[in-house]
C-alpha cells in the first residue's frame, strides 16, 4: 500500500487544489472582477479605514432599503471593529457607539402607556430595518425583498467579492435581452436569463435580473478622510464592511489559529521525538 | 481479556478496590500493558485519531447546546449568537462543524485499512460489524447535526433525505407517506422536525459511545490485526500498548489536529456551503441541494438510478453490503500486501469511489466528456450521471463479484513465518525456503 507520507503530500496537493478552486468558483455568471481586499489570505486584516467608509456607505446608501437586524451599535466599537479604540475596551461604553446609535431613532414601548414610540439608538440597539415587516419591504420593492446583509457575504459563492462585483457590474443590457420594468440586468447576479433573451440560443448572456438599480453613483457619500468616492471606492468599502460584519470575529480566527499552529508544530515535533527514542531499540 | 491479567495492586487503597471494582485492573490490561503487535504502520493510527474525534465533537457539541435554541424561528438566529457574543463560540462551533469532516475524513481512511489489511476476517467479524454500525450512527448525527443552523441547505438536506423514505410507497402504497410523516412529526418539516432532531442529535453520539466500547472490548479479545495479516505468535511479536503505541498514536494525533486546525482558524467554510447562510425557507428551493461532501458517494448512487425506491435500496445497499463483507471475501489471506491482484481492485475500488463522490458533487446533466453541442450550443456527450451508474456498478461489482471469485481463484504471494520474520528482514518476500505459511490452517 502507499506509503502514508505519499497519501499526505497527495492530500496536501488536493488541498491546494480545492483552496485555489473555491477561491475561483465564481458562481454560475461572470467571473467576478479583479480586485484584492487586505483580510484575504490566513493572516489577513481588515482595513480600519476602509471599515470606516464601507460602514459610512452602509449607513447612507444600503439602509434606506436593506436591515442588519444582526450587527448592533456595539459591534462597531468592539475588538477589530471599525470604531474600536483601546481607551474605551467596552464597545458599550465607547463615545463612538454611543454617538452613531443616537443618530438613529429606532422603534420601541413607552414603559408607561404601552404605546408604540422611537427614541434615540443605543450600543445595545441593532441597525435599524428600514421596514417594518417583509410585506412592508416587499410593498416597497416592486415585490422584491431586499435581503438582510447582516452574514450577505457568507451568504453568496465569491463573498466581497461578489459584492463588489455585482454593485460596479451593472451595464446597458446585451441587445435581445428583454429587461422587464423595475427589473435591472447584472451579469454577477445568479439567474437564467433564457426566456428573455431573443437573442441566438448559444449566446444566452450570463447573469440575471435584479431588482435594485444601480445605486453607488460617483460621490453619493462624502468619506470624511478625503477620499475620493468613486463607485469603485465605495463598493469595495462597503465589501470590507460587509465581510466585516459577516464574521466580526474573523481577524481573531486568524490569530489565535497562528498561535495554536505554532503551539501544535512544536508539540508534535516533541511527540515524534518520543516516539523515535521509545522505538529506538524494537525492530519494526 | 487477552492472556492473564498482570495487574499488581500497589497501595492499599487499589488492593482493596481490586477486590470490590477491579476498574483499576481492566485500564491497566486495556489501556497500558495491552500486547499489540509491533508492525502497525501509521494507518493504524486512526483509530486512535477517532476516539480523540468522538470527544472532540462530543466536547464541543455539549457547549454549543447551551446555547443553540432548537426553534425553526429561532435557530439561525441562535448560531450567529454563538459566532458573534458567545466568548470563543466562533472557535466551538467551527470546531464541531469541521470536527464532523474531520471524523469521517479519518472514519474513511480507517473503514479503507481494514479493506486493505483484511481485518473483517475472522475473527473479528463482530468487531467490524460494530464498527460499521458506529458508522451508520455517525451518519444519522451528522445529517442531523447539519440540519440544526437552519440555513436554505440544512432545510433542503431534511427535505430531501426524509422524503427518501416516501420510496417506500412503492413496495406498500401508503407506507412511506406515513413514515415520513412519522420522522417529520407533521406534514412538512417544519419545528417539530428540527426539535427532534436536535433532540436526537445529543442522543446518538452518546450511543456511538457506547457502541465504541464494545468496539474496543471486540478488538481486545482476538487483538490487533496487522499489515502483515498473520497472527500474533509470541510474545516476541508484541510490545505493551504503553508507552510503544501511546506516542506512535499520540503523534499521530498531534499531526491529525494541525490538519484539523488548518480547517478551524484558516479555511473554516471551505467544506460548508454559502447557501447554508440564508435562513431556512420553504418557499424558495435552492438552485442545487448538495449534501455534506462525505455523503456525496452515496447521493450519486442515489442519483444513478433513475427509480426512485430502487436508487433508495441502492444507496442503503451499499452501506448494507459493508456488513456482510466478512462473508463475501473468501479469500483466506487477510493482508493484500500478499493478494497483488486483490490490491489492483481495491485501488480502483477506492478510485470509484472518490470518483461518485465527485459525480455527487455535480450535476447530473453536467458533461463529463463532450462530444458535441445541441441547439442552444451547450456542450452533449458523456454525463455525470452515466459515469455514477458504471462506477455504482463497480462499487456493487467489488463487493459481489470481485472479492467472492477472486479469492477462490487468485495467486497469493508467501505468507511470512510470523510477524517477526518479515520485520528481521525489512521486507517480506524473504521468507526462509519451507517456512511458507499455508494461509487455510491461519485463523
Amino acid at each position: 500500500m502507499l506509503t502514508l507520507r505519499k497519501a499526505f503530500a497527495g492530500f496536501a496537493a488536493g488541498l491546494t487544489v480545492m483552496t485555489a478552486g473555491a477561491a475561483l468558483a465564481a458562481t454560475h455568471g461572470e467571473h467576478m472582477r479583479e480586485t484584492k481586499f487586505s483580510f484575504e489570505g490566513p493572516l489577513g486584516k481588515f482595513d480600519r479605514g476602509a471599515l470606516q467608509r464601507g460602514y459610512k456607505v452602509y449607513a447612507e446608501v444600503c439602509s434606506s432599503c436593506h436591515s442588519m437586524n444582526l450587527v448592533y451599535f456595539r459591534n462597531l466599537a468592539q475588538k477589530g471593529g471599525p470604531f474600536y479604540d483601546e481607551k474605551h475596551p467596552n464597545p458599550n461604553n465607547s463615545p463612538y457607539a454611543k454617538a452613531l446609535a443616537a443618530g438613529v431613532m429606532v422603534p420601541d414601548i413607552d414603559q408607561e402607556t404601552g404605546d408604540p414610540i422611537t427614541r434615540a439608538g443605543t450600543p445595545a440597539d441593532h441597525f435599524k430595518a428600514p421596514f417594518p415587516n417583509e410585506a412592508a419591504a416587499r410593498a416597497s420593492n416592486g415585490g422584491a425583498l431586499p435581503p438582510d446583509l447582516s452574514v450577505i457575504a457568507m451568504a453568496r459563492e465569491g463573498g466581497a467579492h461578489y459584492i463588489y462585483s455585482l454593485l460596479t457590474g451593472y451595464h446597458e443590457p446585451p441587445k435581445g435581452l428583454r429587461v422587464p420594468t423595475g427589473q435591472h440586468y447584472n451579469p454577477y447576479m445568479a439567474g437564467d436569463l433564457a426566456s428573455y433573451w431573443d437573442g441566438p440560443k448559444d449566446k444566452v448572456p450570463a447573469g440575471g435580473l435584479i431588482a435594485m438599480p444601480p445605486q453607488l453613483t460617483p460621490d453619493r457619500v462624502t468619506f470624511d478622510d478625503g477620499v475620493k468616492a468613486t463607485p469603485d471606492q465605495m463598493a469595495h468599502d462597503v465589501a470590507t464592511f460587509l465581510a466585516w460584519a459577516a464574521e466580526p470575529k474573523a481577524e481573531e480566527r486568524k490569530q489565535t489559529g497562528l498561535a495554536v499552529m505554532i503551539y501544535l508544530i512544536i508539540f508534535t515535533g516533541l511527540l515524534y521525538a518520543s516516539y523515535r527514542r521509545i522505538w529506538k531499540n524494537v525492530a519494526h | 481479556m487477552s492472556g492473564p491479567s498482570t495487574y499488581e495492586p500497589k497501595t492499599g487503597f487499589e488492593r482493596w478496590l481490586d477486590t470490590r471494582l477491579p476498574i483499576i485492573r481492566m485500564a491497566h490490561d486495556t489501556a497500558l500493558d495491552f500486547p499489540t503487535p509491533k508492525n502497525l504502520n501509521y494507518w493504524w493510527t486512526f483509530g486512535g485519531i477517532l476516539a480523540v474525534c468522538l470527544v472532540v465533537q462530543i466536547i464541543s457539541g455539549v457547549i454549543l447546546a447551551m446555547h443553540y435554541v432548537p426553534n425553526a424561528d429561532l435557530a439561525f438566529n441562535s448560531v450567529q449568537r454563538i459566532m458573534r457574543d458567545v466568548n470563543y463560540g466562533w472557535m466551538i462551533r467551527y470546531i464541531h462543524a469541521n470536527g464532523a469532516s474531520m471524523f469521517f475524513l479519518a472514519v474513511y481512511i480507517h473503514i479503507a485499512r481494514g479493506m486493505y489489511y483484511g481485518s473483517y476476517k475472522a475473527p473479528r467479524e463482530v468487531l467490524w460489524i460494530l464498527g460499521c454500525v458506529i458508522y451508520l450512527l455517525m451518519m444519522a448525527t451528522g445529517f442531523m447535526g447539519y440540519v440544526l443552523p437552519w440555513g436554505q441547505m440544512s432545510f433542503y438536506g431534511a427535505v430531501v433525505i426524509t422524503n427518501l423514505f416516501s420510496a417506500f410507497d412503492g413496495i406498500i402504497p401508503g407506507l412511506g407517506t406515513a413514515i415520513t410523516t412519522w420522522l417529520w412529526g407533521g406534514f412538512a418539516v417544519d419545528n417539530a422536525t428540527l426539535n427532534r432532531f436536535f433532540s436526537l442529535h445529543y442522543l446518538l453520539p452518546f450511543m456511538i459511545a457506547g457502541v465504541v466500547g464494545l468496539h474496543i472490548w471486540a478488538l481486545h479479545v482476538p487483538g490487533n490485526n496487522n499489515p502483515t495479516g498473520v497472527e500474533v505468535r509470541s510474545k516476541e511479536d508484541t510490545v505493551p500498548f504503553h508507552p510503544y503505541y501511546t506516542v506512535k498514536d499520540g503523534f499521530a494525533i498531534g499531526a491529525f489536529m494541525i490538519l484539523f486546525a488548518w480547517f478551524v482558524f484558516f479555511a473554516p467554510e471551505a467544506l460548508g456551503h454559502a447557501d447554508n447562510y440564508v435562513p431556512a425557507n420553504p418557499l424558495a428551493t435552492p438552485a442545487h441541494i448538495v449534501p455534506e461532501w462525505y455523503f456525496l458517494p452515496f447521493y450519486a448512487i442515489l442519483r444513478a438510478i433513475p427509480d426512485k425506491l430502487l436508487g433508495v435500496l441502492a444507496m442503503f445497499g451499499s452501506i448494507g453490503l459493508l456488513f456482510v463483507l466478512p462473508w463475501l471475501d473468501t479469500s483466506k489471506v487477510k493482508s493484500m500486501r500478499y493478494r497483488p491482484t486483490a490490491r489492483w481492485f481495491f485501488l480502483i475500488f477506492i478510485a470509484a469511489t472518490l470518483g461518485l463522490g465527485w459525480c455527487g458533487g455535480k450535476l447530473p446533466d453536467d458533461v463529463v466528456i463532450a462530444v458535441g453541442r445541441d441547439e442552444t450550443g451547450a456542450a452533449t456527450g458523456f454525463t455525470v450521471v452515466w459515469l455514477s451508474r458504471i462506477l455504482a456498478v463497480y462499487y456493487y461489482a467489488y463487493f459481489l463479484l470481485v472479492l467472492p471469485l477472486l479469492g477462490l481463484t487468485e495467486k497469493t504471494l508467501p505468507l511470512p513465518d510470523g510477524i517477526s520474520s518479515p520485520v528481521l528482514s525489512k521486507g517480506g518476500a524473504a521468507v526462509p525456503a519451507g517456512a511458507t505459511a499455508s494461509p487455510e490452517k491461519k485463523g
